[in-house]
């Protein structure tokens, strides 16, 4: 039996919570598996708490507004200690169909890489962001493979799924801010395995990405940053 | 003794005073507090002392007085402000910690109280 933890971070996602939740509850996914889903309501102003109350998942409820990272790591830590051993992050917007989350399982049960990643540039078809999106996304490539040696295009995909071993390292140090491309170069420098799967993408239903303003140069100043101290923090000179 | 000493001196012990109230109080750790003290001592030192700054200057190579007093305390109030910056991201790390146990606590105590409805 395998057990797979699926953590929705949301903060204001009240209107497009049902969706996702009844599309991940009617998933038929391999008879080895079983799946719980835990909301993580990173102290939203809106109804998000009430909504997730409404279903049969676990609701970890965060009373002060911890942001994308301090979220998402809640959910590492509930894997970690309920022996989980596989946690997907879903984004609570619809922008992962969860349909495509067999995808990223039927890649994990062939290869048992320690993080698969879906990424939206891989396939064809689907939603593409913008070109000053685009832009960073490839600055971060380049970067990724620099600092890990690994070729990963969209490193700020949040729709990943973990092995056991990852979510004991995102358990215990996951990134605050930024942390999808961070946490690449964390991961990269315990030795993991870092594989990008094509996925198709949906546009958000409704709320606003925790990354505003992509293309704002103090964004990429501020992840390329902590890539680069997460990776000094391995090297022994620091 | 000129009339700018006595007035420092006084503004000195003011503060000192002032700074062990707040440690009476338990408004201000004893930690934090060490600092301030130290700074109002060196104060009222150079105070009593009034060659000593004009001596130090010339131990320091510094052609004006005030230049090092001021070079000084900048660089003390630089160092201390980075304290200050690993403090408060001490505090936070405790807080996210803290947040994070209190969810999960909360989520353990509901799916008991289910379980325990049930039974």
């Amino acid at each position: 039996m395998t057990k797979l933890l699926v953590i929705i971070p949301c903060y204001n996602e009240g209107d497009s919570l049902p969706l996702v939740l009844e599309q991940l509850l009617e998933l038929k996914l391999p008879s080895h598996y079983l799946m719980e889903i835990a909301v993580v309501n990173d102290c939203s102003k809106d109804d998000t708490k009430w909504v997730a109350e409404l279903y049969p998942i676990v609701v970890l409820d965060l009373l002060v507004n911890l942001g994308i990272g301090g979220a998402v790591q809640t959910g590492f830590l509930y894997a970690r200690e309920n022996g989980y051993d596989l946690a997907v992050q879903i984004d609570g917007d619809g922008q992962h169909p969860p349909r495509e989350l067999i995808k990223l399982i039927d890649f994990y049960e062939q290869t048992k890489t320690n993080i698969t990643i879906g990424s939206r540039f891989l396939a064809a078809g689907g939603f593409k962001s913008s070109f000053a999106r685009r832009m960073g996304i490839r600055y971060f490539h380049w970067l990724n493979k620099v600092l890990t040696g690994k070729s990963i295009y969209d490193s700020t995909s949040g729709f990943r799924l973990f092995d056991k071993s990852a979510i004991t390292i995102a358990a215990a140090k996951y990134p605050d801010e930024y942390p999808e491309p961070a946490s690449l170069v964390l991961f990269s420098n315990a030795g993991l395995s870092i594989k990008e799967i094509p996925v198709i993408m949906s546009e958000r239903l409704a709320g606003q990405s925790s990354i505003r303003n992509f293309a704002s140069v103090y964004y990429c100043i501020k992840v390329t940053m902590s890539m680069l101290f997460i990776f000094a923090r391995k090297s022994s000179w620091l | 003794m000129t009339r700018i000493q006595i007035i420092t001196i006084a503004i000195n012990f003011i503060f000192i005073a002032y700074i062990a109230r707040l440690i009476t109080k338990g408004k201000l750790r004893e930690e934090y507090a060490i600092v301030w003290c130290v700074c109002t001592i060196f104060l009222i030192v150079f105070s009593f002392w009034t060659r000593g700054l004009e001596l130090m200057s010339k131990v320091f190579g510094v052609f004006d007085p005030p230049n090092l007093v001021f070079t000084a305390f900048i660089f003390v109030i630089l160092i201390y402000l980075l304290h200050l910056s690993v403090v408060s991201s001490k505090s936070h790390h405790s807080i996210t910690r803290l947040t994070q146990e209190i969810a999960m606590m909360k989520e353990k105590m509901k799916k008991e109280e289910q379980e325990r409805k049930k039974a």
